[in-house]
Protein backbone atom coordinates (compact mmCIF):
# COMPACT_ATOMS: atom_id res chain seq x y z
CA UNK A 1 0.00 0.00 0.00
CA UNK A 2 1.39 3.35 -0.91
CA UNK A 3 -1.17 5.80 0.30
CA UNK A 4 -0.53 9.14 1.84
CA UNK A 5 -1.52 10.31 5.27
CA UNK A 6 -1.16 13.73 6.80
CA UNK A 7 -2.18 14.49 10.34
CA UNK A 8 -2.13 17.77 12.26
CA UNK A 9 0.18 19.46 9.80
CA UNK A 10 1.20 23.03 10.60
CA UNK A 11 3.43 25.08 8.32
CA UNK A 12 4.66 28.55 9.17
CA UNK A 13 7.02 31.13 7.74
CA UNK A 14 9.00 33.70 9.69
CA UNK A 15 9.05 34.05 13.46
CA UNK A 16 7.87 36.35 16.21
CA UNK A 17 5.78 39.24 14.92
CA UNK A 18 6.33 38.27 11.30
CA UNK A 19 5.18 34.71 11.74
CA UNK A 20 2.63 33.65 9.17
CA UNK A 21 0.78 30.41 9.70
CA UNK A 22 0.27 29.17 6.17
CA UNK A 23 -1.20 25.78 7.04
CA UNK A 24 -3.07 25.12 10.27
CA UNK A 25 -3.83 21.70 11.69
CA UNK A 26 -4.50 19.97 8.39
CA UNK A 27 -5.29 16.25 8.32
CA UNK A 28 -6.32 14.03 5.44
CA UNK A 29 -5.54 10.68 3.91
CA UNK A 30 -5.34 9.56 0.32
CA UNK A 31 -5.62 5.85 -0.40
CA UNK A 32 -3.36 4.18 -2.89
CA UNK A 33 -4.65 4.73 -6.41
CA UNK A 34 -7.07 7.48 -5.37
CA UNK A 35 -7.21 11.01 -6.66
CA UNK A 36 -7.49 13.79 -4.11
CA UNK A 37 -8.10 17.46 -4.82
CA UNK A 38 -7.23 20.56 -2.84
CA UNK A 39 -9.12 23.72 -3.76
CA UNK A 40 -9.10 27.21 -2.35
CA UNK A 41 -8.19 30.77 -3.22
CA UNK A 42 -4.68 32.13 -3.42
CA UNK A 43 -3.03 32.19 -0.04
CA UNK A 44 -5.21 29.42 1.37
CA UNK A 45 -2.19 27.14 1.79
CA UNK A 46 -3.04 24.48 -0.78
CA UNK A 47 0.29 24.62 -2.62
CA UNK A 48 2.17 24.88 0.67
CA UNK A 49 0.90 21.42 1.64
CA UNK A 50 2.48 19.96 -1.50
CA UNK A 51 5.69 21.86 -0.82
CA UNK A 52 5.75 20.53 2.75
CA UNK A 53 5.33 16.99 1.47
CA UNK A 54 8.25 17.32 -0.94
CA UNK A 55 10.47 18.92 1.70
CA UNK A 56 10.49 22.40 0.21
CA UNK A 57 9.44 24.29 3.36
CA UNK A 58 11.77 24.61 6.34
CA UNK A 59 9.29 24.88 9.22
CA UNK A 60 6.56 22.37 9.80
CA UNK A 61 5.18 20.16 12.53
CA UNK A 62 2.78 17.28 12.58
CA UNK A 63 2.99 13.91 10.92
CA UNK A 64 3.26 12.95 7.27
CA UNK A 65 3.23 9.33 6.18
CA UNK A 66 3.98 8.17 2.67
CA UNK A 67 3.44 4.46 2.05
CA UNK A 68 3.45 3.89 5.80
CA UNK A 69 6.82 5.58 6.24
CA UNK A 70 7.10 8.62 8.44
CA UNK A 71 8.76 11.63 6.85
CA UNK A 72 11.56 13.34 8.74
CA UNK A 73 13.28 16.66 8.14
CA UNK A 74 15.19 15.43 5.10
CA UNK A 75 13.82 13.55 2.08
CA UNK A 76 15.72 10.54 0.79
CA UNK A 77 16.35 9.60 -2.84
CA UNK A 78 13.97 6.72 -2.14
CA UNK A 79 11.23 9.25 -1.38
CA UNK A 80 11.70 11.13 -4.65
CA UNK A 81 11.51 7.86 -6.51
CA UNK A 82 8.08 7.34 -5.03
CA UNK A 83 6.72 10.91 -5.08
CA UNK A 84 7.09 13.37 -7.94
CA UNK A 85 5.62 16.77 -8.66
CA UNK A 86 4.37 18.67 -11.72
CA UNK A 87 4.52 22.45 -11.35
CA UNK A 88 2.14 25.16 -12.43
CA UNK A 89 4.10 27.11 -14.96
CA UNK A 90 5.78 25.07 -17.69
CA UNK A 91 7.55 28.22 -18.85
CA UNK A 92 9.38 28.54 -15.55
CA UNK A 93 9.85 24.92 -14.48
CA UNK A 94 12.01 23.73 -17.41
CA UNK A 95 15.66 24.75 -17.75
CA UNK A 96 15.81 27.05 -20.79
CA UNK A 97 19.20 25.77 -21.92
CA UNK A 98 18.60 22.06 -21.48
CA UNK A 99 17.08 20.00 -24.26
CA UNK A 100 14.22 17.62 -23.52
CA UNK A 101 16.76 14.82 -23.78
CA UNK A 102 19.00 16.40 -21.10
CA UNK A 103 16.06 17.04 -18.75
CA UNK A 104 14.91 13.43 -18.92
CA UNK A 105 18.31 11.71 -19.00
CA UNK A 106 19.54 13.66 -15.97
CA UNK A 107 16.51 12.57 -13.94
CA UNK A 108 16.93 8.97 -15.04
CA UNK A 109 20.66 9.02 -14.35
CA UNK A 110 20.19 10.50 -10.86
CA UNK A 111 17.75 7.76 -10.00
CA UNK A 112 20.19 5.10 -11.15
CA UNK A 113 18.32 3.72 -14.14
CA UNK A 114 19.95 1.77 -16.93
CA UNK A 115 18.93 1.74 -20.60
CA UNK A 116 18.39 5.50 -20.45
CA UNK A 117 18.14 5.84 -24.20
CA UNK A 118 15.29 3.37 -24.50
CA UNK A 119 13.47 4.83 -21.50
CA UNK A 120 13.51 8.34 -22.94
CA UNK A 121 11.88 7.17 -26.16
CA UNK A 122 9.26 5.33 -24.11
CA UNK A 123 8.57 8.32 -21.85
CA UNK A 124 8.14 10.71 -24.77
CA UNK A 125 5.79 8.23 -26.37
CA UNK A 126 3.80 7.86 -23.14
CA UNK A 127 3.11 11.58 -22.88
CA UNK A 128 2.13 11.85 -26.53
CA UNK A 129 5.26 13.52 -27.86
CA UNK A 130 7.07 11.80 -30.70
CA UNK A 131 10.83 11.15 -30.84
CA UNK A 132 11.18 14.31 -32.92
CA UNK A 133 10.81 16.36 -29.74
CA UNK A 134 13.77 14.73 -28.04
CA UNK A 135 16.44 17.24 -28.94
CA UNK A 136 14.40 20.40 -28.72
CA UNK A 137 14.86 23.25 -26.27
CA UNK A 138 11.88 24.53 -24.24
CA UNK A 139 11.54 27.67 -26.37
CA UNK A 140 10.89 25.44 -29.37
CA UNK A 141 7.83 23.95 -27.64
CA UNK A 142 4.31 25.29 -27.05
CA UNK A 143 2.88 25.59 -23.54
CA UNK A 144 1.05 22.28 -23.79
CA UNK A 145 4.12 20.49 -25.12
CA UNK A 146 6.23 21.89 -22.30
CA UNK A 147 3.75 20.63 -19.75
CA UNK A 148 3.95 17.19 -21.39
CA UNK A 149 7.73 17.30 -20.95
CA UNK A 150 7.28 18.29 -17.29
CA UNK A 151 4.93 15.31 -16.86
CA UNK A 152 7.43 13.00 -18.58
CA UNK A 153 10.14 14.19 -16.21
CA UNK A 154 7.89 13.52 -13.23
CA UNK A 155 7.13 10.03 -14.56
CA UNK A 156 10.79 9.21 -15.24
CA UNK A 157 11.59 7.69 -11.80
CA UNK A 158 8.39 5.61 -12.08
CA UNK A 159 6.70 7.21 -9.06
CA UNK A 160 3.58 5.94 -7.35
CA UNK A 161 2.34 9.32 -6.22
CA UNK A 162 2.11 12.40 -8.42
CA UNK A 163 1.63 15.82 -6.89
CA UNK A 164 0.01 18.20 -9.38
CA UNK A 165 0.24 21.90 -8.58
CA UNK A 166 -2.21 23.72 -10.90
CA UNK A 167 -0.92 21.76 -13.90
CA UNK A 168 -3.19 23.45 -16.45
CA UNK A 169 -3.85 26.96 -15.16
CA UNK A 170 -1.30 28.52 -17.54
CA UNK A 171 -2.81 26.81 -20.59
CA UNK A 172 -5.65 27.53 -23.01
CA UNK A 173 -8.84 25.52 -22.47
CA UNK A 174 -8.36 23.34 -25.56
CA UNK A 175 -4.81 22.47 -24.44
CA UNK A 176 -6.03 22.00 -20.89
CA UNK A 177 -8.41 19.30 -22.15
CA UNK A 178 -5.52 17.44 -23.80
CA UNK A 179 -3.37 17.53 -20.66
CA UNK A 180 -6.24 16.49 -18.36
CA UNK A 181 -7.03 13.57 -20.67
CA UNK A 182 -3.37 12.57 -20.64
CA UNK A 183 -3.30 12.66 -16.84
CA UNK A 184 -6.45 10.52 -16.62
CA UNK A 185 -4.93 7.96 -19.04
CA UNK A 186 -1.60 7.84 -17.23
CA UNK A 187 -3.30 7.29 -13.91
CA UNK A 188 -5.25 4.37 -15.35
CA UNK A 189 -2.22 2.84 -17.05
CA UNK A 190 0.22 3.21 -14.17
CA UNK A 191 -2.15 2.98 -11.18
CA UNK A 192 -0.94 6.34 -9.93
CA UNK A 193 -2.11 8.23 -6.87
CA UNK A 194 -2.83 11.91 -7.52
CA UNK A 195 -2.94 14.87 -5.20
CA UNK A 196 -4.05 17.82 -7.27
CA UNK A 197 -4.13 21.48 -6.32
CA UNK A 198 -6.28 23.87 -8.30
CA UNK A 199 -8.37 26.97 -7.95
CA UNK A 200 -10.68 25.72 -10.70
CA UNK A 201 -13.46 23.63 -9.19
CA UNK A 202 -14.52 22.22 -12.53
CA UNK A 203 -11.02 20.87 -13.20
CA UNK A 204 -10.75 19.30 -9.76
CA UNK A 205 -14.27 17.92 -10.12
CA UNK A 206 -13.24 16.29 -13.38
CA UNK A 207 -10.05 14.75 -12.01
CA UNK A 208 -10.63 13.86 -8.37
CA UNK A 209 -12.90 11.66 -6.29
CA UNK A 210 -12.51 13.46 -3.01
CA UNK A 211 -11.96 17.17 -2.57
CA UNK A 212 -10.78 19.26 0.36
CA UNK A 213 -11.81 22.92 0.44
CA UNK A 214 -9.27 25.21 2.06
CA UNK A 215 -9.60 28.68 3.48
CA UNK A 216 -6.91 30.67 5.32
CA UNK A 217 -4.70 27.64 5.89
CA UNK A 218 -7.39 25.34 7.19
CA UNK A 219 -9.42 22.61 5.57
CA UNK A 220 -13.00 23.71 6.05
CA UNK A 221 -14.57 20.68 4.44
CA UNK A 222 -13.68 17.37 2.77
CA UNK A 223 -16.35 16.18 0.38
CA UNK A 224 -16.92 13.66 -2.38
CA UNK A 225 -17.15 14.85 -5.94
CA UNK A 226 -20.78 13.70 -6.09
CA UNK A 227 -21.66 15.99 -3.19
CA UNK A 228 -19.83 18.84 -4.84
CA UNK A 229 -21.72 18.39 -8.10
CA UNK A 230 -25.07 18.48 -6.35
CA UNK A 231 -23.96 21.41 -4.15
CA UNK A 232 -24.48 19.31 -1.05
CA UNK A 233 -22.28 21.26 1.27
CA UNK A 234 -22.44 22.08 4.92
CA UNK A 235 -20.01 24.97 4.88
CA UNK A 236 -20.95 28.48 3.72
CA UNK A 237 -17.51 29.11 2.22
CA UNK A 238 -17.73 26.04 -0.02
CA UNK A 239 -21.15 27.15 -1.14
CA UNK A 240 -19.79 30.59 -1.94
CA UNK A 241 -16.92 29.12 -3.98
CA UNK A 242 -19.23 26.81 -5.88
CA UNK A 243 -21.62 29.61 -6.73
CA UNK A 244 -18.87 31.95 -7.90
CA UNK A 245 -17.42 29.25 -10.12
CA UNK A 246 -20.66 28.93 -12.05
CA UNK A 247 -20.25 32.36 -13.65
CA UNK A 248 -21.32 35.92 -13.04
CA UNK A 249 -24.75 36.57 -11.60
CA UNK A 250 -26.11 39.93 -12.55
CA UNK A 251 -27.46 42.19 -9.87
CA UNK A 252 -30.85 43.45 -11.07
CA UNK A 253 -30.34 46.43 -13.34
CA UNK A 254 -30.80 49.89 -11.95
CA UNK A 255 -33.79 51.97 -12.99
CA UNK B 1 -29.40 47.19 -36.06
CA UNK B 2 -28.45 50.17 -33.99
CA UNK B 3 -29.23 53.65 -35.12
CA UNK B 4 -26.19 55.59 -36.23
CA UNK B 5 -26.22 57.88 -33.18
CA UNK B 6 -26.29 54.95 -30.74
CA UNK B 7 -23.09 53.60 -32.18
CA UNK B 8 -20.18 54.62 -30.01
CA UNK B 9 -17.53 52.90 -32.04
CA UNK B 10 -17.45 51.51 -35.55
CA UNK B 11 -14.43 49.57 -36.75
CA UNK B 12 -14.01 48.60 -40.42
CA UNK B 13 -11.39 46.21 -41.78
CA UNK B 14 -8.86 46.41 -38.96
CA UNK B 15 -5.43 44.83 -39.50
CA UNK B 16 -2.50 44.55 -37.11
CA UNK B 17 0.75 43.44 -38.72
CA UNK B 18 4.20 42.72 -37.39
CA UNK B 19 7.09 42.51 -39.84
CA UNK B 20 9.45 39.67 -38.88
CA UNK B 21 12.54 38.13 -40.42
CA UNK B 22 10.41 35.49 -42.07
CA UNK B 23 7.78 37.81 -43.53
CA UNK B 24 4.86 39.80 -42.18
CA UNK B 25 2.88 38.25 -39.33
CA UNK B 26 -0.78 39.27 -39.29
CA UNK B 27 -2.05 39.30 -35.70
CA UNK B 28 -5.44 40.74 -36.63
CA UNK B 29 -6.70 40.12 -40.14
CA UNK B 30 -9.34 42.53 -41.36
CA UNK B 31 -12.07 42.49 -38.73
CA UNK B 32 -15.10 44.76 -38.56
CA UNK B 33 -17.38 45.36 -35.63
CA UNK B 34 -19.29 48.07 -33.84
CA UNK B 35 -20.06 48.90 -30.25
CA UNK B 36 -23.14 50.52 -28.77
CA UNK B 37 -24.00 51.14 -25.12
CA UNK B 38 -23.51 47.49 -24.32
CA UNK B 39 -21.13 44.95 -22.90
CA UNK B 40 -19.34 43.41 -25.84
CA UNK B 41 -17.21 40.35 -25.10
CA UNK B 42 -14.27 39.28 -27.25
CA UNK B 43 -13.18 35.70 -26.59
CA UNK B 44 -10.49 33.50 -28.06
CA UNK B 45 -7.37 31.59 -27.15
CA UNK B 46 -3.96 33.11 -26.66
CA UNK B 47 -2.68 34.35 -29.98
CA UNK B 48 -6.13 34.86 -31.48
CA UNK B 49 -5.63 38.62 -31.68
CA UNK B 50 -8.15 39.69 -29.05
CA UNK B 51 -5.77 41.84 -26.99
CA UNK B 52 -4.24 43.29 -30.15
CA UNK B 53 -7.71 44.39 -31.23
CA UNK B 54 -8.21 46.29 -27.96
CA UNK B 55 -4.84 47.96 -28.20
CA UNK B 56 -5.21 48.80 -31.89
CA UNK B 57 -8.38 50.80 -31.21
CA UNK B 58 -6.34 53.11 -28.98
CA UNK B 59 -3.44 52.95 -31.45
CA UNK B 60 -1.25 51.51 -28.73
CA UNK B 61 0.59 49.02 -30.92
CA UNK B 62 4.29 49.64 -30.55
CA UNK B 63 6.59 49.93 -33.55
CA UNK B 64 7.46 48.04 -35.71
CA UNK B 65 3.84 46.85 -35.44
CA UNK B 66 1.50 48.38 -38.02
CA UNK B 67 -2.19 49.15 -37.53
CA UNK B 68 -4.32 49.73 -40.58
CA UNK B 69 -8.06 50.07 -40.99
CA UNK B 70 -10.55 51.58 -43.39
CA UNK B 71 -11.90 53.46 -40.43
CA UNK B 72 -12.20 53.40 -36.64
CA UNK B 73 -15.04 55.81 -36.01
CA UNK B 74 -15.60 57.19 -32.54
CA UNK B 75 -18.99 58.83 -33.14
CA UNK B 76 -18.19 60.93 -36.23
CA UNK B 77 -14.41 61.18 -35.80
CA UNK B 78 -12.00 58.74 -37.43
CA UNK B 79 -9.27 57.70 -34.99
CA UNK B 80 -7.09 56.51 -37.87
CA UNK B 81 -6.68 60.01 -39.26
CA UNK B 82 -5.99 61.71 -35.93
CA UNK B 83 -2.59 63.07 -35.04
CA UNK B 84 -0.74 61.64 -32.05
CA UNK B 85 -1.59 64.84 -30.16
CA UNK B 86 -5.32 64.44 -30.82
CA UNK B 87 -5.10 60.74 -29.90
CA UNK B 88 -3.77 61.68 -26.49
CA UNK B 89 -7.03 63.52 -25.82
CA UNK B 90 -8.99 60.41 -26.72
CA UNK B 91 -6.98 58.00 -24.59
CA UNK B 92 -8.21 57.98 -21.05
CA UNK B 93 -10.73 60.75 -21.57
CA UNK B 94 -13.04 59.17 -24.13
CA UNK B 95 -11.77 55.62 -24.38
CA UNK B 96 -9.86 54.07 -21.51
CA UNK B 97 -8.38 50.69 -20.89
CA UNK B 98 -8.04 48.39 -17.87
CA UNK B 99 -5.13 45.96 -18.13
CA UNK B 100 -4.80 42.42 -16.90
CA UNK B 101 -2.37 42.72 -14.04
CA UNK B 102 -2.35 45.67 -11.62
CA UNK B 103 1.17 44.69 -10.55
CA UNK B 104 2.58 45.79 -13.87
CA UNK B 105 0.22 48.60 -14.70
CA UNK B 106 0.37 50.84 -11.64
CA UNK B 107 3.36 53.06 -10.97
CA UNK B 108 5.20 51.46 -8.03
CA UNK B 109 6.82 54.67 -6.80
CA UNK B 110 3.72 56.85 -6.70
CA UNK B 111 0.98 56.67 -4.11
CA UNK B 112 -2.41 55.45 -5.26
CA UNK B 113 -3.92 58.88 -4.61
CA UNK B 114 -1.35 60.74 -6.71
CA UNK B 115 -1.90 58.37 -9.61
CA UNK B 116 -5.65 58.76 -9.57
CA UNK B 117 -5.39 62.51 -9.24
CA UNK B 118 -2.97 62.60 -12.14
CA UNK B 119 -5.41 60.64 -14.30
CA UNK B 120 -8.11 63.22 -13.58
CA UNK B 121 -5.97 66.36 -13.74
CA UNK B 122 -4.75 65.34 -17.22
CA UNK B 123 -8.16 65.96 -18.64
CA UNK B 124 -10.01 68.34 -16.36
CA UNK B 125 -9.24 71.75 -15.00
CA UNK B 126 -10.04 71.84 -11.32
CA UNK B 127 -8.50 72.94 -8.06
CA UNK B 128 -6.31 70.50 -6.20
CA UNK B 129 -8.85 70.12 -3.41
CA UNK B 130 -11.58 69.30 -5.91
CA UNK B 131 -9.40 66.73 -7.65
CA UNK B 132 -8.63 65.09 -4.35
CA UNK B 133 -12.27 64.91 -3.35
CA UNK B 134 -13.13 63.45 -6.73
CA UNK B 135 -10.39 60.81 -6.32
CA UNK B 136 -11.67 59.81 -2.89
CA UNK B 137 -15.24 59.60 -4.22
CA UNK B 138 -14.05 57.36 -7.02
CA UNK B 139 -12.24 55.04 -4.61
CA UNK B 140 -15.45 54.79 -2.67
CA UNK B 141 -17.38 54.07 -5.86
CA UNK B 142 -15.22 50.99 -6.49
CA UNK B 143 -16.09 49.71 -2.99
CA UNK B 144 -12.81 50.47 -1.25
CA UNK B 145 -13.62 50.54 2.43
CA UNK B 146 -11.06 53.01 3.74
CA UNK B 147 -10.43 55.44 0.85
CA UNK B 148 -8.31 57.85 2.95
CA UNK B 149 -5.83 55.11 3.86
CA UNK B 150 -5.69 53.64 0.37
CA UNK B 151 -5.21 57.13 -1.05
CA UNK B 152 -1.93 57.46 0.84
CA UNK B 153 -0.74 53.88 0.20
CA UNK B 154 1.64 52.57 -2.45
CA UNK B 155 0.58 49.88 -4.95
CA UNK B 156 2.70 47.14 -3.33
CA UNK B 157 0.69 47.54 -0.14
CA UNK B 158 -2.49 46.55 -1.97
CA UNK B 159 -3.83 43.09 -2.73
CA UNK B 160 -4.49 42.04 -6.33
CA UNK B 161 -8.21 42.68 -6.08
CA UNK B 162 -7.70 46.12 -4.59
CA UNK B 163 -5.07 46.97 -7.23
CA UNK B 164 -7.53 46.03 -9.93
CA UNK B 165 -10.24 48.20 -8.37
CA UNK B 166 -7.81 51.12 -8.09
CA UNK B 167 -7.03 50.73 -11.77
CA UNK B 168 -10.73 50.75 -12.59
CA UNK B 169 -11.16 53.89 -10.46
CA UNK B 170 -8.32 55.54 -12.34
CA UNK B 171 -9.75 54.62 -15.71
CA UNK B 172 -13.26 55.76 -14.88
CA UNK B 173 -12.47 59.06 -13.22
CA UNK B 174 -12.30 61.06 -16.51
CA UNK B 175 -15.74 59.57 -17.29
CA UNK B 176 -14.94 57.90 -20.62
CA UNK B 177 -17.58 56.78 -23.08
CA UNK B 178 -15.88 53.49 -23.80
CA UNK B 179 -13.99 51.18 -21.47
CA UNK B 180 -11.77 48.44 -22.88
CA UNK B 181 -11.04 45.79 -20.25
CA UNK B 182 -8.34 43.29 -21.21
CA UNK B 183 -8.66 40.20 -19.00
CA UNK B 184 -9.47 42.44 -16.00
CA UNK B 185 -10.17 39.56 -13.64
CA UNK B 186 -7.91 36.73 -14.82
CA UNK B 187 -5.36 37.37 -12.09
CA UNK B 188 -7.98 37.40 -9.34
CA UNK B 189 -9.60 34.78 -7.13
CA UNK B 190 -13.17 33.84 -7.96
CA UNK B 191 -14.84 35.69 -5.11
CA UNK B 192 -12.86 38.89 -5.74
CA UNK B 193 -13.57 38.44 -9.43
CA UNK B 194 -17.31 38.58 -8.79
CA UNK B 195 -16.86 41.76 -6.76
CA UNK B 196 -14.79 43.52 -9.43
CA UNK B 197 -17.22 42.49 -12.16
CA UNK B 198 -20.25 43.78 -10.29
CA UNK B 199 -18.50 47.12 -9.78
CA UNK B 200 -17.77 47.36 -13.50
CA UNK B 201 -21.26 46.26 -14.34
CA UNK B 202 -22.82 48.89 -12.10
CA UNK B 203 -20.63 51.72 -13.37
CA UNK B 204 -21.23 50.79 -17.00
CA UNK B 205 -24.98 50.83 -16.44
CA UNK B 206 -25.09 54.00 -14.38
CA UNK B 207 -22.96 55.96 -16.82
CA UNK B 208 -24.25 54.45 -20.05
CA UNK B 209 -20.80 53.43 -21.18
CA UNK B 210 -19.82 50.96 -23.86
CA UNK B 211 -17.65 48.13 -22.58
CA UNK B 212 -15.32 45.88 -24.57
CA UNK B 213 -14.54 42.91 -22.37
CA UNK B 214 -11.63 40.80 -23.58
CA UNK B 215 -11.35 37.37 -21.99
CA UNK B 216 -10.46 33.74 -22.57
CA UNK B 217 -13.10 32.59 -20.09
CA UNK B 218 -16.18 31.50 -22.05
CA UNK B 219 -18.41 30.95 -19.05
CA UNK B 220 -17.63 34.34 -17.63
CA UNK B 221 -18.23 36.18 -20.89
CA UNK B 222 -21.47 34.36 -21.52
CA UNK B 223 -22.80 35.30 -18.09
CA UNK B 224 -21.44 38.85 -17.98
CA UNK B 225 -21.73 40.32 -21.48
CA UNK B 226 -24.59 41.18 -23.85
CA UNK B 227 -22.95 40.17 -27.10
CA UNK B 228 -19.86 38.12 -27.96
CA UNK B 229 -17.35 38.04 -30.79
CA UNK B 230 -15.36 34.81 -31.05
CA UNK B 231 -11.91 35.27 -32.55
CA UNK B 232 -9.64 32.70 -34.12
CA UNK B 233 -6.31 33.37 -35.82
CA UNK B 234 -6.94 37.11 -36.12
CA UNK B 235 -10.45 36.86 -37.50
CA UNK B 236 -13.95 36.87 -36.07
CA UNK B 237 -15.36 33.40 -36.71
CA UNK B 238 -18.71 33.90 -35.03
CA UNK B 239 -20.79 36.46 -33.23
CA UNK B 240 -23.82 35.83 -31.06
CA UNK B 241 -25.81 36.98 -28.06
CA UNK B 242 -23.86 36.20 -24.92
CA UNK B 243 -26.62 34.21 -23.26
CA UNK B 244 -26.92 32.11 -26.42
CA UNK B 245 -23.20 31.32 -26.49
CA UNK B 246 -23.89 27.74 -25.49
CA UNK B 247 -25.90 27.31 -28.67
CA UNK B 248 -23.04 28.59 -30.83
CA UNK B 249 -22.72 26.94 -34.23
CA UNK B 250 -19.17 27.36 -35.40
CA UNK B 251 -17.09 24.18 -34.90
CA UNK B 252 -14.33 26.19 -33.22
CA UNK B 253 -16.68 27.71 -30.63
CA UNK B 254 -18.31 24.32 -30.11
CA UNK B 255 -14.88 22.74 -29.72
CA UNK B 256 -13.87 25.27 -27.09
CA UNK B 257 -17.10 24.81 -25.16
CA UNK B 258 -16.81 21.03 -25.24
CA UNK B 259 -13.23 21.05 -24.04
CA UNK B 260 -14.28 22.71 -20.77
CA UNK B 261 -14.77 20.40 -17.81
CA UNK B 262 -18.16 21.06 -16.19
CA UNK B 263 -19.06 20.60 -12.59
CA UNK B 264 -22.65 19.73 -13.32
CA UNK B 265 -22.06 17.30 -16.21
CA UNK B 266 -19.33 14.79 -15.41
CA UNK B 267 -17.63 13.11 -18.35
CA UNK B 268 -15.02 10.40 -18.65
CA UNK B 269 -12.94 12.27 -21.19
CA UNK B 270 -12.88 15.84 -22.38
CA UNK B 271 -13.27 16.54 -26.07
CA UNK B 272 -10.10 17.69 -27.71
CA UNK B 273 -10.35 20.51 -30.21
CA UNK B 274 -9.49 19.42 -33.74
CA UNK B 275 -8.39 22.44 -35.69
CA UNK B 276 -9.57 22.70 -39.24
CA UNK B 277 -7.19 24.65 -41.51
CA UNK B 278 -10.25 26.04 -43.25
CA UNK B 279 -11.11 28.14 -40.16
CA UNK B 280 -7.99 30.19 -40.71
CA UNK B 281 -8.92 30.91 -44.30
CA UNK B 282 -12.61 31.62 -43.84
CA UNK B 283 -13.65 35.24 -44.19
CA UNK B 284 -14.16 37.27 -41.04
CA UNK B 285 -17.76 37.58 -39.83
CA UNK B 286 -19.03 41.12 -39.31
CA UNK B 287 -19.42 42.02 -35.66
CA UNK B 288 -21.76 44.94 -36.28
CA UNK B 289 -24.57 45.15 -33.76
Amino acid sequence: MSGLEISHLDVWFGSGHDRVDAVKDVSFRVDSGASFGLVGESGSGKSTILRALTGLVPNWSGEMLVAGEKLGKKRTAQFYKKVQMVFQDPYASLHPRHTVDQVLSETLYLHGFDAIDRRIVKLLDDVGLGPSFRFRYPHQLSGGQRQRVAIARALAPEPEILLLDEPTSALDVSVQAEILNLLVDLRMARKLTYVMVSHDLAVVGHMCERIAVMQLGEIVEIMSVADMRTMKTSHPYTKHLLESSLGYKRVESIG
Amino acid sequence: MLEQQDKLLDVQNLWVKFPTRSGVFDAVRGISFSLGKERLGIVGESGSGKSMTGRAILRLIRKPGIVSADRIMLHDKDLMTMSEREMRKVRGQRISMVMQDPKFSLNPVMTVGEQIMEAYAQHAKASKADVKRKALDMLEAVSIRDPERVFRAYPHEMSGGMGQRIMIAMMLIPNPEILIADEPTSALDVSVQTQVLSIMDRLVQERGMGLIFISHDLNLVSSFCDRVLIMYAGRIVETCRADKLHEARHPYTRGLLNSLPRLTEPRERLDVLKRDPAWREAQSVSGAS
